[in-house]
C-alpha cells in the first residue's frame, strides 16, 4: 500500500488566544482510510487542533489542506468544505426541537438541497448504520446519551463525509454507554471511514488506531503505531501521561 | 340624592353612557389597529436589531445597545409627545396616531431587542458549532437551530413586555388621537360626567382581558419540555 498524498494536511498550525499560545507550530497530516488518535493532558491544545481543521476555530498561522480544499482561503466556500468534514461533539449538540430524524436531514435539505423524500431515506439510512433505525421519531430528551451521540454520528455520515472529527466523543457519557458509541466507530472504520479522535480511550485507541499522535503545551511531542508508543514511549511527558491514565 | 345615587349618576349614567357609546367603538377600534401596529413593526425590529446584535459586529453593536438602552430610558410619554411637538420644528409633521405609533414602536423594539437576544444568548454555543459544521451558512444557523429554541425561551417575557406597552396606546390621548381614552375623556369633557370613563374602563378590558388569558395560555403551550 503506497500512501497517496494525506487527506488532511495541516503546517505549522499556531493558535493564539489572547496571551495564550495554544497551538505553537503544529504539523499534523492524516492519511486516507486511516484512523489518527490525538492524546494529551488537558489544555495541550488537540481539541483546538481538532476544531481548526473545520474552521470552527480560526488558526493565527498556518496552512490547513482537507481533500484538496485550502481551508484557510478566504475564497474557498467554507460551507461547502465543512460538508465533506464530519464532526461529533463531547456534548453531542443535537438540536433539541427537532427528532433525531429530523436533526439528520437538516443539513440534507437545506444544505444539500435534497427533496423531502430523498433526504429522509438518507437519513433512515444514516440512523440505520448507527443502529436507532426504531428511534428516528424520538426527541433528543428522549433518548439515552449514548444514543444522542450515535445520533450526532448519524447526522454527521448521511452528509458523506471525507474525513470525521471526533472531539472526545465519549467523555460525557456513563461508563456503561461508551461501548456502543465505540462500536459505531469501530464499524466505521470497517467502512474505510477516514477519521482523527480527540479521546483518553487508550484501549480503542491500541486496538484500532493506525497512528497516535501525543500533543502536550501546543506541540506535537511524538507520534506514531500505538504499540511504539504505549511501549517505548520515547518522552518524558509521554511516560507520565500514560502512567498517570493507566492508573485509573 | 344620597351619596350612592350621586356615585352611580356620576359613574353608571346611563344617557350619557348611551349617548358616548358610539365614539367609545370607534376608539375601541383605533385602539386596536394602534396595537396591532405597534406590535407587528416592534417586534420584527426588536428580533431584526438582535439578529444583527448576533453578527458580533463591534461599532454595530455599540450602536444597537446605544439605541435600545435610550429607547429603554425614555418614558414613551415624553416619546410621543418630542415627535409630536419636535419633528415640526425640523419640517416633518407626524399625525398623533403616527407619533403614538413610533414613539412604542420604538419603545417595544427596545425592549424586545434585550429580550430576543437574551434569548439567542441563552442557546448553547454547541449548537452553533454543531450547525456550522455540517455547512450550514450563519443564518441558516440562526433561523433553523438557534432561533427555534430562543424563540421558546423568550415567549413568556416577550408576551409580558408586550402587553405592558401595548397598554401604552393610552397615552395617545395626549397628542389627540381619539382612542379609547381620547373619546373617553373628551366625553368626560362634553358632557361634564364621567360615565365616559367608566365605558373606556371597560372597553380597555374587554379589549385587554383575553389578550392576558392568551399570553397565559401561550406561555404554558410553548413551556419547555426537558
Amino acid at each position: 500500500m503506497t500512501p497517496a498524498r494525506p487527506i488532511v494536511e495541516a503546517r505549522a498550525i499556531h493558535k493564539h488566544f489572547g496571551a495564550l499560545h495554544v497551538l505553537r507550530g503544529v504539523d499534523f497530516t492524516v492519511e486516507e482510510r486511516q484512523l489518527v488518535f490525538v492524546i494529551g493532558p488537558s489544555g495541550s491544545g488537540k481539541s483546538t487542533l481538532l476544531r481548526c481543521l473545520n474552521r470552527l476555530e480560526e488558526p493565527s498561522s498556518g496552512s490547513i489542506i482537507v481533500d484538496g480544499v485550502d481551508m484557510l482561503d478566504a475564497r474557498t466556500d467554507i460551507n461547502k468544505a465543512r460538508q465533506r468534514i464530519g464532526m461529533v461533539f463531547q456534548s453531542f449538540n443535537l438540536y433539541p426541537h427537532m427528532t433525531a430524524l429530523g436533526n439528520v436531514m437538516l443539513a440534507l435539505r437545506k444544505v444539500q438541497g435534497l427533496e423531502k423524500a430523498e433526504a429522509e431515506a438518507r437519513a433512515q439510512r444514516a440512523l440505520d448504520r448507527v443502529h436507532l433505525a426504531d428511534r428516528a421519531d424520538h426527541y433528543p430528551n428522549q433518548l439515552s446519551g449514548g444514543q444522542q451521540q450515535r445520533v450526532a454520528i448519524a447526522r454527521s455520515i448521511a452528509l458523506e463525509p471525507r474525513v470525521m472529527l471526533f472531539d472526545e466523543p465519549t467523555s460525557a457519557l456513563d461508563p456503561e454507554l461508551v461501548g456502543g458509541v465505540l462500536a459505531v466507530m469501530r464499524e466505521l472504520r470497517g467502512d474505510g471511514m477516514t477519521m482523527v479522535v480527540v479521546s483518553h480511550e487508550m484501549s480503542f485507541a491500541r486496538a484500532a488506531a493506525d497512528r497516535v499522535v501525543f500533543m502536550a503545551d501546543g506541540e506535537i511531542l511524538q507520534q506514531g503505531p500505538p504499540a511504539e508508543l504505549f511501549s517505548a514511549p520515547r518522552h518524558e511527558r509521554l511516560r507520565a501521561f500514560i502512567s498517570q491514565i493507566e492508573r485509573h | 340624592m344620597t351619596g350612592w345615587e350621586r356615585f352611580t349618576d356620576s359613574f353608571f349614567n346611563a344617557r350619557v353612557m348611551a349617548q358616548y357609546l358610539p365614539k367609545i367603538i370607534e376608539g375601541f377600534g383605533l385602539t386596536i389597529l394602534l396595537a396591532l401596529c405597534i406590535i407587528a413593526a416592534g417586534l420584527i425590529a426588536g428580533l431584526a436589531l438582535a439578529v444583527l446584535r448576533a453578527l458580533e459586529l463591534r461599532p454595530l453593536n455599540w450602536l444597537i445597545i446605544f439605541l435600545v438602552d435610550l429607547f429603554r430610558a425614555l418614558p414613551p410619554l415624553v416619546i410621543i409627545v418630542l415627535l409630536f411637538f419636535g419633528l415640526p420644528s425640523m419640517g416633518m409633521e407626524l399625525s398623533g396616531f403616527a407619533s403614538a405609533w413610533l414613539a412604542l414602536t420604538l419603545v417595544l423594539m427596545a425592549f424586545s431587542e434585550e429580550i430576543f437576544w437574551a434569548g439567542i444568548t441563552s442557546v448553547p454555543k454547541g449548537q452553533w458549532e454543531a450547525a456550522r459544521s455540517t455547512g450550514l451558512n450563519f443564518l441558516q444557523a440562526l433561523g433553523y437551530v438557534v432561533l427555534p429554541q430562543a424563540l421558546r425561551l423568550t415567549i413568556p417575557p416577550l408576551t409580558n413586555r408586550t402587553i405592558a406597552i401595548t397598554k401604552g396606546t393610552a397615552l395617545a390621548s395626549v397628542v389627540a388621537v381619539p382612542d379609547i381614552l381620547g373619546a373617553a375623556s373628551s366625553g368626560l369633557s362634553h358632557s361634564f360626567n364621567p360615565s365616559p370613563l367608566t365605558l373606556g374602563a371597560l372597553a380597555y378590558l374587554v379589549l385587554f382581558f383575553p389578550v392576558v388569558l392568551l399570553g397565559r395560555w401561550i406561555e404554558t403551550r410553548f413551556a419547555w419540555k426537558r
